[in-house]
């Protein structure tokens, strides 16, 4: 009885914070189809959306996790000055706005970008950024960091008296691999690509600015055309209901691949393996070498373009500024909050809370916005809700990162410390401060940063809140661009990522100092 | 809320609640609320003699209309384009604007009722003389030329200059709309999700030309002065787009409704138009026009559907659009 007790206690939060995502994207579907006065029926063209969706989404996923093992494995086993700075930069592309990743992209990959020119100068053939091909690469240059930084918490969590065996026994670089990093790989990897397959299928921006055309007809774009052109929510909200079963499918399939193979107990992590000559070493120098000039390459050219402006930014740009960044704190702090009870409940082997906890990755922001206001409305202005709904929406939308961050060292803390702080009787608020913050303060400093940085960039679901003097810094940056200001813009953009990477610095540090 | 309430309560003197001033609600489209764009402008000019507090509410303006119906906040809308209007319309939200439309300077009779245009242009394909030296002279010429030359348009799915250009193309060639489109095709190098980012990606040097108005080289002009921008005037003709306002019939302030109205036909109004909007004002004088505008060059013949004709169209000509791209 009382231990019937103490396991609900220790579930509720887990069950409060997945009863209020599922409560969010399915109540906002459900919503929108109450207005339109039931589901609509999707149209012939809806299936070349969701054919296109599926593919780019596939792609993307593989393309980006098979090009983030070799980057991790190569980070994980050398040692060079400014690694830590280097893996920190990594995040830059995952945490800019996509309207500013595009411009990024243009820069370099573009018709007039530098590497096309370059071909040209050489009298080589020129490369298309715009088509399918362009959709992938964005997707592959917002994604592909993650993927990585995912990959090498999976390498940092393989226990250091793993690695002490392996070395006493004289394990080869093939030996390592085989057994302990596949292992590894195996538990790590279906995360990462469902992660990947999940961001991209709600993608919107980037699909259609880079997509060449209406061939390049993302789910969320039909979406977006049954409200704005159609006028159909009903249809909308079939459409959203498919991105929802979307997830689930590609959760379960997940599953079924995943093994989460613990390689045991250890009371240390994050310690290096040995860092093999010969080839590998100029292997690992050449993927680190290419992965900073394909990821930063486009930030610096991006962030070059806007210096000039910063001086003549419109003096409104800072109240904006200011109020991105308190929406972003909060809502760094919110996503904590809801995914660390998820992510220790997946981790005592909740597969519901994991599903709950994935579930916004696909809501699409234009029905999840659509349903808070029709929710809502009833209740306050929708005006004043504007930066409280955008805070609450962006941690709801982050908690699926912070969970890919936080179930594999959730899982690694409950094999390791489970059954001792079991036989203390360590549990409530003394097992969070003595064992879970100390323990998870690294991932969870990641997870807030990755956190706070994607709400400084978004700008999806205020549409129907949005009220002048509320205006976010993406919101305000969009309103320049829409107005011929595009210096104004570039600067506008600069000023966006060097808040954005200021803030998941600021996090990410936090939780270094904490577990240090 | 920037006007002294001591103003407000001159105003409203009989009122019994003197000290409040009466809130009246616009809903516009986003750009109203940057501050550069006419919202400003128009807040405190209409403030000054309304004795109410203006407030914008902007975002999807016809979208949020319909989700909200009858028990709509709105007083008033401004910024609907006609080629929604038909729907629009039909929710019958809106009450006469009681304004006489015959002072009304567009390239086109207008003798609506309901919806009060406040601005005009036409649609055009604009281009960079130093980068663009031979530009096409005619709609015709723009289908033959060689597929190097690159265009970005927007999406008529999600913008309405999209839209706009599916009606421009059904307006010059009819029947023949699929065909024409099949040539464009291979010339369009992306197809984005709103204006912005097609001049954007024009102005990085991305395409030759880009979907825009022909008022748009007034900015660089004016703005920049910069005269290297130009719209490519076609004798084939120009789609016309204007926005308009309109009172909420279900609005219990009436009387500021009627007032906006009037407003927005003072040469107050009308007078700031050009540079905050960057198109034409819905009444002006040559003299009236800023100097940039003024030597703009005008198209030969405006084309244009009334909503009736642009409602019928619209889903025909989405999908004879789609089919040329293989989508």
């Amino acid at each position: 009885m009382a231990g019937g007790l103490r396991r609900l206690s220790a579930g509720l939060p887990a069950g409060l914070a997945a009863g209020a995502l599922a409560l969010l994207v399915l109540g906002t579907l459900g919503a929108v189809a109450r207005q339109a006065g039931g589901f609509g029926g999707l149209r012939g063209s809806d299936l070349g959306a969701l054919r296109f969706t599926l593919m780019q989404a596939g792609a993307s996923a593989l393309i980006s996790v098979a090009l983030a093992v070799p980057l991790a494995r190569a980070i994980a086993r050398r040692r060079w000055p400014g690694r830590q700075a280097f893996v920190t930069a990594l995040g830059a592309p995952f945490l800019m706005p996509v309207i500013v990743a595009v411009m990024a992209l243009i820069a370099v990959f573009g018709r007039s970008g530098a590497l096309n020119r370059g071909l040209d100068a050489l009298g080589l053939p020129t490369l298309s950024i715009y088509g399918p091909q362009g959709v992938v690469l964005a997707h592959v240059f917002l994604n592909l960091p993650f993927a990585a930084r995912m990959i090498l918490q999976g390498w940092a969590t393989i226990p250091a008296e793993r690695i002490r065996l392996a070395r006493s026994l004289g394990f080869g670089p093939a030996e390592i691999a085989r057994h302990l990093e596949r292992p590894m790989l195996r538990a790590v990897l279906p995360g990462a690509v469902l992660a990947v397959f999940l961001v991209c299928l709600t993608s919107f921006a980037v699909a259609m600015t880079l997509g060449g055309g209406p061939r390049a007809t993302t789910l969320e774009l039909a979406i977006y055309q049954a409200f704005r052109f159609d006028f159909d929510p009903g249809r909308a909200a079939s459409l959203g209901l498919l991105q929802v079963a979307l997830c689930l499918a590609a959760l379960a399939a997940a599953a079924r691949v995943a093994r989460p193979e613990p390689l045991g107990a250890g009371l240390e992590q994050g310690r290096a393996l040995p860092a093999p000559g010969g080839w590998r070493r100029l292997g690992d120098g050449l993927a680190i070498a290419l992965a900073t000039l394909f990821l930063l390459a486009p930030l610096a050219a991006v962030t070059a373009r806007g210096l000039a402006g910063l001086a003549d930014l419109p003096p409104g740009i800072w109240p904006a500024a200011a109020r991105s960044l308190w929406v972003a704190v909060g809502s760094g702090v919110l996503t904590l909050v809801l995914a660390l009870p998820l992510a220790l409940g997946v981790a005592r082997g909740g597969r519901g809370l994991e599903l709950a906890g994935m579930l916004p990755l696909v809501a699409s922001p234009l029905v999840l916005g659509t349903g808070l206001f029709l929710l809502l409305r009833p209740l306050a202005a929708p005006a004043d809700l504007a930066l409280p709904v955008t805070l609450a929406v962006n941690a709801a939308l982050s908690v699926p990162f912070a969970l890919r961050i936080l179930i594999p060292p959730a899982r690694q803390l409950r094999d390791d410390y489970g059954r001792l702080a079991a036989a203390l009787d360590l549990r409530g608020l003394a097992r969070l401060r003595l064992l879970v913050l100390p323990r998870l303060a690294r991932p969870l400093g990641f997870a807030g940063g990755v956190a706070a940085a994607f709400s400084m960039g978004d700008l999806g679901v205020i549409a129907l809140f949005a009220a002048p003097d509320r205006a976010t810094l993406p919101f305000y940056l969009y309103g320049l661009m829409g107005s011929y200001r595009l210096d104004a813009a570039a600067a506008a953009a600069t000023l966006l990522v060097a808040l954005t990477f200021a803030l998941f610095w600021a996090f990410d540090q936090g939780g270094r100092r904490a577990s240090a | 809320m920037k006007t002294p309430l001591m103003l407000a309560g001159l105003l409203i003197a009989t009122s019994a609640v003197a000290d409040e001033t009466p809130v009246f609600t616009v809903y516009a489209p986003d750009y109203f609320a940057s501050d550069w764009g006419p919202g400003p402008a128009i807040e405190a000019g209409f403030e000054k003699t309304c004795g109410c507090d203006l407030r914008f509410v902007t975002g999807d303006l016809l979208p949020r209309l319909m989700l909200e119906g009858a028990t709509t906040e709105a007083d008033a809308v401004i910024g609907l384009n006609t080629d929604v209007t038909a729907r629009a319309r039909a929710t019958g939200l809106f009450a006469p604007h009681g304004q006489d439309t015959s002072a009304l300077t567009l390239p086109i009779a207008w003798s609506d009722d309901i919806f009060l245009p406040f601005n005009w242009g036409e649609t055009a394909f604009v281009y960079d003389e130093t980068r663009l030296a031979n530009p096409p002279k005619s709609f015709a010429e723009l289908l033959e030329a060689p597929d190097d030359l690159k265009i970005v348009i927007q999406d008529p799915r999600s913008s309405i200059s999209g839209l706009a250009l599916l009606l421009w193309v059904k307006a010059v060639y009819g029947d023949e709309a699929p065909a024409a489109w099949a040539k464009l095709a291979p010339k369009v190098l992306t197809v984005t999700k709103g204006w912005s980012e097609s001049y954007g990606l024009f102005s990085e040097g991305e395409a030759d030309m880009v979907m825009s108005y022909t008022t748009s080289p007034a900015y660089h002009i004016i703005a920049e002065g910069d005269t290297t921008k130009h719209a490519a005037i076609f004798p084939e003709g120009h789609y016309f787009m204007t926005e308009l306002a309109a009172r909420i019939a279900t609005s219990d302030q009436p009387e500021l409704g009627q007032a906006f109205m009037a407003y927005i036909m003072s040469d107050d109004f009308q007078g700031m138009i050009a540079t905050a909007n960057w198109s034409y004002p819905a009444r002006f004088t040559p003299e009236s026009l800023p100097e940039g505008f003024r030597t703009l060059p005008r198209p030969a013949r405006t084309l244009f559907y009334s909503e009736t004709e642009a409602e019928a169209l619209r889903r025909p000509a989405l999908d004879e659009w789609l089919a040329a791209f293989g989508g």
